[in-house]
């Protein structure tokens, strides 16, 4: 929490939840798939679903996926910005049931072969909450830059990404290893105070016992 | 980050210091930033928000569903001509809680304090007191961080979010904020400003979010009026030296409990209060978003019942 979260965001209307939060949530899913995408399949729901367009919802919702800040003016024809960048939306109500948050956001979105999803929900004032990537249950805000990654279980593996994270100046805010059972998948969720450079992802990915690695950039001060 | 306004009133009567010292000083112990760097960048949200008045005070242009547009220009229209009886510190800050709001619901820039759908009311207040009383804008940087530390109270024990808390949270928060923010601009102590965040906030609470159409227009932004006024009230009770018997941080709890037990319908669902009147409904209805770019194909419908119902008002001579 910070003066800038209370005075703020700086933002295009007209709702806080259902406009910039939204267009955030949109912002961290790009940023899980690594690039604007070419399909984009968004369940909307809860609150979501029965206001989405009179609050611009769709609009924020395709700024965000394609990269614009919750101020950029061009979020109210991002619609139409979308058609001539060869991004494909489809919006949909889902029920992802009553434990959900009223303002979820389900995004399945995919460009070349490259596939992500991602559901979030915004819990006001433009925060956002995210709670599952690619299947996985997670707990991020968008406060701080991320490394998901999913590894082999054998010994070593979490001192060769703090490692690399040290050498290039990178603190850790947070850092959480977990795995389902022994020797199965282990996954690590390394949340960081600076930026995670591309060389540090392009290394993670390199090595043998990584399955994936995936970056998501903050969207939030 | 504070959890409670007695926190923020020990800390500044401990280092003799006003609020928004004790509240900077948190920030740049919490984020990293220099006391330069973060009053450098609330004056540009200050910047943003001077322009969002100045341009709903300006400009006619309808909201995206035609429900708003012009009503902050034609009030302060009419204020100017000497009509109003509020004198001028409450009649420009009814105009500018408009103002913002206007802007907001037509689609452009706007801060969020704290949220999209209560944008209004600080920005009023805090330009009304710097027309009016003759602060800088350094002075209102400094309002500003005042409104944060309550809002950042506000957060850790309740809610701001409409679908969460109702329009309690929303609207009672940024009233609470800013009659915080004018208190201490106004030489109040730091106790005088969690006073007022206690006199404004239990004239909110209760407040149902019922949104027409659920668009962030109607009843948005005569709430916002509302609390604007709220804040300026409750601001004086402070300043003169009032009590009230609750203290803030109690009322800020009761209107979490109370946001938890407001039916579904009153939290931001469009289903209840004025959304789910008949004229709300037909309201609603007559807003539709259609076609594959979701242009709005019903604007001009909109506008024209708008502007039939406001004449039928008025009457012949109106």
């Amino acid at each position: 929490m910070s003066v800038f979260d209370i005075i703020g965001p700086q933002m295009v209307g007209p709702s806080s939840s259902h406009t910039a939060g939204a267009l955030r949530l949109g912002l961290l899913a790009r940023s899980l798939l690594g690039r604007t995408p070419e399909r984009a399949t968004i369940g909307l729901h809860g609150s979501f679903a029965t206001t989405y367009q009179g609050h611009g919802t769709d609009r924020a919702v395709v700024a965000g996926l394609l990269g614009m800040a919750p101020d950029d003016e061009r979020i109210p024809h991002s619609l139409a910005v979308a058609r001539d960048a060869g991004l494909d939306v489809t919006f949909e109500p889902v029920d992802l049931g009553p434990e959900a948050h009223p303002n979820t956001l389900r995004f399945e979105i995919a460009a070349g072969d490259d596939r992500a999803t991602l559901i979030g929900s915004s819990v006001g004032g433009g925060a956002v909450e995210v709670t599952e990537v690619n299947g996985r249950a997670v707990d991020l805000t968008g406060r701080y830059d991320t490394l998901l990654i999913g590894a082999q279980d054998i010994p070593g593996t979490t001192a060769a990404v703090t490692r690399l994270l040290a050498d290039a100046g990178v603190n850790i805010a947070f850092l959480e290893v977990g795995r389902e059972k022994r020797g199965r998948e282990a996954t690590m969720i390394v949340q960081t105070d600076q930026p995670i450079p591309d060389a540090v992802v392009q290394e993670v990915q390199g090595f043998a016992w990584v399955r994936f690695a995936r970056r998501l950039q903050k969207v939030t001060d | 980050m504070f959890t409670s306004m007695q926190e923020i009133i020990e800390r500044a009567g401990a280092a003799g210091e006003p609020v928004w010292r004790v509240v900077l000083a948190e920030e740049v112990d919490d984020s990293g930033k220099t006391e330069e760097q973060v009053l450098a960048r609330l004056g540009e949200r200050l910047h943003t928000m001077r322009e969002a008045v100045e341009r709903g005070l300006a400009s006619d242009t309808p909201s995206v569903s035609g429900l708003l547009g012009g009503g902050a220009r034609r009030f302060e229209e009419w204020r100017q001509k000497g009509a109003s009886v509020v004198g001028p510190f409450i009649g420009r800050v009814i105009a500018r809680a408009q103002a913002t709001m206007e802007v907001n619901a037509r689609m452009g820039t706007i801060v969020a304090t704290p949220t999209a759908g209560s944008s209004g009311i600080l920005p009023a207040v805090l330009f009304a007191a710097e027309d009016e009383l003759g602060f800088s804008e350094e002075e209102l940087v400094h309002g500003l961080l005042v409104a944060a530390g309550v809002g950042e109270v506000i957060v850790a024990r309740a809610s701001v979010a409409g679908a969460t808390g109702g329009c309690q949270a929303e609207t009672g928060s940024a009233a609470a904020m800013a009659a915080a923010a004018l208190t201490e601009l106004r030489g109040g102590t730091p106790a005088m400003v969690s006073q007022a965040v206690a006199f404004t906030l239990q004239g909110m609470l209760g407040l149902v979010c019922d949104p027409v159409g659920g668009l962030v227009e109607v009843p948005c932004l005569t709430r916002n009026v509302s609390g604007a006024v709220q804040a300026v009230a409750g601001s004086e009770l402070a300043l003169a030296g009032l009590s009230f018997p609750i203290p803030a941080d109690e009322v800020i709890d009761v209107m979490g409990e109370i946001g938890k037990e407001l039916d579904e319908k009153y939290r931001e669902t469009a289903k209840g209060g004025l959304a789910a009147t008949p004229t709300g409904r037909k309201l609603a209805a007559s807003v539709r978003w259609e076609g594959p770019g979701f242009e709005n194909t019903n604007v001009a419908r909109a506008r024209q019942l708008r502007d039939e119902e406001r004449d039928e008002e008025r009457g012949p001579d109106g």
